[in-house]
């Protein structure tokens, strides 16, 4: 396989994973906004702060209100991290690999980026916006399923595994480092049912509630929380289980590969601590440090297996 | 309301499908009986489906525009296919056999020997000023002789019928994807014409690309490596560049996913380290292939390509150097190469083209400008043209400086009427001009297209097909009337 070709492919698994992840964010915050009892503003800050984008932000919005966040989160095509950017990188990735790709993996792409160009404007009300997320998520897993079933188990296959779940990878983590901290205003998170609250939407987010319950606990804690989003091996958000499917799919590819030890050192570093135990600051830390790890296997990855620097193109 | 044809007029052209006003021609009464029994409302039915299809299938072509830069457009297509009996197409198949063999002759006459100059027939000055002789290329063999191994020649009908060649492209000749796609959306939209019809398929192309290409494969290898070398994504072909790729199971590549080595053999980046390549199909022109030893700035091409053909580790398809024999006066001269090669008379005949290099020619040409059609030596695409009856005085003027100045750049043509071929326009049917563009492979054996890609100029009176200039396209059916 082409070293273009599979760092192509790498983008192109990313930037769909990319459009669905921010999809669910602005749709579960959306949703948390109704549940919660009038006077008490749930903030839509924290979901720019997740995405990692709050000087691109400012340096276009002034004031961080829903209307804005929501615009900027959707249909900003000045924000690289937007559904639209996404999908419109995805887009001009997958066009260059299309020769390695099932064709109706392009067909299907192309019509999601199409509806997403051209509803935009719908997604940004607030009646309009439930169905336009709806269909984002559902047209990217659409994509993710059909890659699943029909691609011929080759490099292009891993290569698209490997980046749709390190992109996953640093998507749970970012959701759980600012959720944890301040979605609410701070004296008001010792109120019980609030805090709960915010944990069911941080499992709805990732589409784990319903695992969750039936295979954790009924109740909703912290604690247990954290466990299950870091740790658990079967649910295919966790932390872990992304993880291990990037080390998987890279040792399918080569077992020596370099890429091997720094996913054994990711592991490493999350057996190394009780998570549901630790303190506010010492999680963020931690947290920290995973995504420094993250970005460590990608730029492992991209030194042994994509083009030479000159010809690399801008990447993220 | 049921289609009407009866202010069905193509005025003074050859219409392909209609005789006269409400007369279909016996090849066309089936077709044209179907759209009779459509209303108006089903006619613009199908034109959208087909559209959709196509926008959902995303065949594109890319486009240059000076507002929005280099810009993605649905492929612009028209529903009515164009139709042509097998009993004439065998005859316009073997004349375009006949050609492009002469033509590779030629070129692989002119890398050598120069025969043909020698013995008077083509003259020196013709060579000496061509833009894409390669200087290069002189005493190489390439593997069977060939150099045009891939040629798309464009046709046309003239109003007393006859059919003409136009040119020969012999560098990067594009369209043969749409040829393959616009099948495949006719049988989406009208699959009940497949019945009374049974056009003649035409999704053999890929095969026989692959073929040809593997015969040139310098190792004796069961599944050479193929490559087809796009300029990129910004290419107005990069659609058909991937598209070839991926029906061909070749590799698509850009310059800078390979490199040759010193051991002069080309090599792709890959994940699992250099893999070898045997062929490359090259979809980017002579002087940007390689930096070695055309032009410098090149960021496209793969230095040191030309040192690997040379020493036949790698095969080129078209041949660098191939090109010259595509460019408008040696066009000219193709009755006399194909008389001085094979000995025969061409099969199809060309347009009666003045050349601006000889004096008499060149005063005609000055005097009639304003009937003739002008097109420069090395221009692609329709760009550089003059068409004398539409131009303006300024226009006029301007070019007989242009011609003066460089006669050897110019030839001229009468205006031909190029037939038409009804199309939908909103609710009905209205005569619009066609060309073809058959696609000649030349590998072992010489392989035709069943037909071709139908350009139609989808502007009312418009001569030009160009897609990039607002011209669309048609499925071409090839039919056996028995």
């Amino acid at each position: 396989m082409l070293s273009r070709v599979a760092e192509n492919i790498y983008w192109l698994s990313r930037y769909v994973e990319r459009a669905e992840n921010t999809a669910r964010l602005v749709r579960v915050n959306s949703h948390l906004v109704l549940d919660t009892p009038s006077g008490i503003t749930p903030g839509w800050k924290p979901l720019v702060d997740i995405t990692g984008l709050s000087d691109e932000f400012h340096s276009v919005e002034r004031e961080a209100n829903e209307r804005n966040i929501v615009r900027f989160l959707i249909g900003d095509a000045n924000n690289p991290g937007s559904i639209l950017s996404s999908l419109i990188a995805a887009r001009e990735n997958c066009r260059t690999v299309r020769d390695v790709l099932p064709r109706s993996s392009w067909e299907r792409l192309n019509e999601l980026y199409l509806f997403a160009r051209e509803n935009v404007q719908a997604g940004l009300t607030k009646s309009g916006r439930d169905r336009f997320l709806d269909e984002i998520i559902s047209g990217s897993q659409r994509i993710t399923g059909l890659l699943g079933s029909v691609m011929y188990r080759d490099e292009a296959y891993f290569f698209s595994r490997i980046g749709r779940n390190l992109e996953r990878a640093d998507m749970t983590t970012r959701i759980i480092d600012v959720r944890s901290t301040d979605l609410f205003p701070e004296d008001l998170l010792e109120s019980r049912s609030l805090d709960t609250l915010q944990w069911i939407s941080v499992l709805r987010s990732m589409s784990g509630y319903q695992t969750y319950r039936r295979h954790v606990a009924i109740r909703v804690s912290r604690p247990a929380v954290l466990q299950f989003l870091f740790l658990n091996p079967h649910f295919p958000r966790s932390f872990l289980h992304c993880v291990e499917a990037v080390g998987e799919s890279i040792a399918r590819l080569d077992e020596n590969s370099p890429v091997v030890r720094r996913i054994n050192a990711q592991k490493r570093m999350l057996r190394r601590i009780d998570i549901g135990e630790m303190s506010q600051a010492s999680l963020h830390e931690f947290i920290d440090e995973l995504q420094l790890g993250i970005m460590g296997v990608h730029q492992t990855l991209a030194q042994t297996y994509f083009l030479p620097p000159p010809a690399i193109e801008e990447a993220g | 309301m049921p289609i009407q044809l009866t202010e069905y007029d193509p005025g003074p052209f050859f219409d392909e499908m209609m005789a006269r006003k409400n007369r279909a021609r016996p090849l066309a009464k089936e077709l044209i009986g179907l759209f009779r029994s459509m209303d108006d409302g089903e006619l613009a039915a199908r034109q959208d489906a087909a559209d959709l299809a196509i926008k959902e299938m995303g065949i594109t072509f890319t486009v240059y525009n000076e507002n929005e830069g280099m810009i993605d457009r649905n492929w612009p297509f028209d529903i009515v296919p164009r139709l042509i009996a097998k009993s004439e197409w065998d005859r316009v198949e073997a004349g375009l056999k006949q050609r492009v063999k002469a033509l590779n002759l030629f070129i692989n006459d002119l890398y050598h020997d120069q025969k043909i100059i020698k013995d008077g027939v083509f003259p020196a000055e013709v060579l000496a000023e061509s833009k894409n002789f390669r200087p290069q290329c002189v005493g190489v063999n390439p593997p069977l002789g060939v150099w045009a191994h891939i040629c798309g020649s464009d046709l046309v009908r003239d109003t007393d019928g006859t059919i003409y060649v136009l040119e020969d492209n012999l560098r990067v000749p594009s369209g043969v994807s749409y040829m393959l796609e616009n099948r495949l959306v006719t049988k989406r939209v009208f699959p009940e014409l497949f019945d009374s019809y049974a056009p003649l398929p035409v999704d053999d192309y890929p095969t026989q690309l692959y073929e040809m290409l593997a015969a040139l494969s310098p190792r004796n290898v069961k599944r050479p490596n193929i490559a087809v070398l796009t300029p990129g994504i910004y290419n107005s072909a990069y659609f058909e560049h991937a598209y070839l790729a991926m029906e061909m199971g070749a590799e698509l590549v850009e310059g800078r996913d390979l490199f040759v080595d010193d051991d002069d053999v080309v090599y792709m980046r890959t994940v699992s380290g250099p893999v070898r390549v045997d062929v490359i199909y090259r979809r980017i022109d002579d002087e940007f292939m390689d930096p070695e030893v055309f032009r410098a700035d090149s960021a496209l091409g793969v230095p040191g390509l030309m040192r690997a053909w040379k020493a036949r580790k790698i095969g080129l398809a078209n041949a660098p150097g191939a090109g010259v024999a595509d460019d408008k006066v040696v066009y000219a001269f193709v009755p006399e190469i194909i008389k001085y090669y094979l000995n025969e008379e061409p099969g199809i005949q060309n347009v009666p083209t003045y050349r601006c290099m000889y004096p008499d020619e060149r005063a005609y040409v000055i005097e009639h400008l304003d009937e003739l059609v002008v097109k420069p030596a090395n221009e692609s695409g329709g760009y550089g043209m003059l068409i004398g009856p539409r131009a303006t005085k300024k226009e006029l003027k301007t070019f007989t400086g242009l011609i003066k100045k460089n006669p050897r750049n110019y030839i001229a043509q009468p205006t031909l009427g190029i037939s038409t071929v009804p199309t939908v326009v909103g609710n009905c049917l209205e005569p619009r001009h066609v060309d073809l563009r058959p696609f000649i492979l030349s590998g072992r054996s010489t392989f035709v297209t069943t037909g071709g890609l139908t350009r139609v100029a989808l502007r009312k009176g418009s001569l030009v097909v160009n897609s990039s200039q607002g011209g669309g396209s048609k499925d071409t059916w090839i039919v056996d009337t028995l």
